[in-house]
């Protein structure tokens, strides 16, 4: 399994392989999208896409090409591509606690289901690598966290576990790292930038 | 009839004999009309993916919210004795409960021990 992507990675330069598609995955509202539009924004100074407090406001996958992510000498071109927050339910009476009226949270929610099934339609067909955001402040272990790593895990991509809100006084980092002790797990603030350096170091050597 | 929730449980050994779909459509079948579904043997990662698609596929505001899906809390944590024999562990997850969100509510969740709340449908 090690050496499989160096393979890829040797006959890929022969035949100019397309570029590396790694999707950002995890459950809603884990700062997927600030940390899309960090990334994008520190390399080509433009957004992916809108963040929002109110989950699900990423309800369809948006890809950014071509993204150059340099560390130290290492240059390595791979496709962003910020996903659908991931979850197994959608209660529009919650996005009506924001303040939203019913017909509009009605909507939100099922255009949110639309995008749940997207993001588990591109994880089969078309991503290539794996960043899983998590907020720290957050249990870990909730089952759609080791669902996904599992699914991740069986399809062979290679994958990094992103400890994201280190800035927030409970965040708690350790208790991602002891979760999934069998993937890299870097830990960071998308909001604040913290650590962005030693993502982008991880991102060089696992989606290379 | 008394209030309550009606429990479905079954075993691995029926479940072996089941295709994937029929497992998918039997545990929302039995969710949708408001009951909680117990396998002794959890989904593979494939399954479990294929169950949140159709899960989404299925929600209807007002009407299904969706499901609760809980498994003990294995990966990562379970290095056992096959693990360090294949360097890698098994993916299918030992019990499995599945119920219909505004029904089943997790309490708390350990390595070999979950607690759940049920209640009965409004
Ligand atoms: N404190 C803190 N808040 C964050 C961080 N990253 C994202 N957020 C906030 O979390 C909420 C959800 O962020 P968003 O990127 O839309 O999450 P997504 O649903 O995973 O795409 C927003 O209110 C963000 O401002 C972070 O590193 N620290
Ligand atoms: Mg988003």
């Amino acid at each position: 399994m090690v050496a499989f992507p160096r393979i890829r990675n040797f006959f890929g330069k022969l035949f100019g392989k397309k570029r590396s598609r790694v999707g950002i995955y995890g459950p809603p509202n884990a700062g997927k999208t600030t940390l899309a539009n960090r990334i994008v924004r520190d390399v080509t100074g433009e957004a992916v896409g809108p963040v929002s407090e109110i989950p699900h406001e990423t309800r369809r996958a948006r890809r950014k090409e071509g993204v150059e992510i340099n560390s130290g000498s290492t240059k390595l071109l791979i496709d962003i591509v910020d996903t659908p927050g991931v979850t197994t339910k959608i209660d529009y009476h919650e996005f009506m606690e924001y303040g939203m009226e019913q017909d509009e949270a009605i909507a939100r929610a099922r255009e949110a289901t639309e995008g749940v099934a997207e993001a588990m339609h591109w994880l089969r067909e078309d991503i290539d690598g794996v960043i899983y955001v998590l907020d720290s402040t957050q249990d870990p272990f909730m089952h759609v966290n080791i669902m996904m790593v599992g699914i991740i895990e069986a399809r062979k991509l290679p994958v990094i576990i992103v400890a994201n809100k280190i800035d927030l006084p409970d965040a708690a980092p350790q208790r991602i790292k002891s979760a999934f002790p069998q993937h890299p797990v870097v830990e960071i603030s998308g909001l604040e930038g913290h650590n962005m350096d030693e993502l982008y170091a991880k991102i060089s050597e696992v989606f290379r | 009839m008394i209030q309550g929730v009606q429990i479905d449980m079954l075993s691995a050994e029926r479940l072996s004999k089941m295709t994937s779909y029929e497992k998918i459509r039997l545990i929302l079948d039995d969710v949708r009309q408001g009951s909680v579904v117990v396998l002794e043997k959890g989904l593979t990662p494939e399954e479990q993916g294929k169950l949140l698609e159709t899960t989404m596929m299925e929600i209807n505001p007002g009407t299904f919210s969706g499901i609760e899906i809980e498994t003990y809390p294995s990966s990562g944590s379970d290095k056992g004795f096959i693990t360090k024999l294949f360097g890698k562990k098994s993916n299918v997850p030992r019990l499995m409960v599945i119920g219909p969100v505004d029904q089943l509510k997790m309490l708390s969740r350990e390595k070999d021990r979950l607690i759940a709340w049920a209640s009965a449908a409004q």
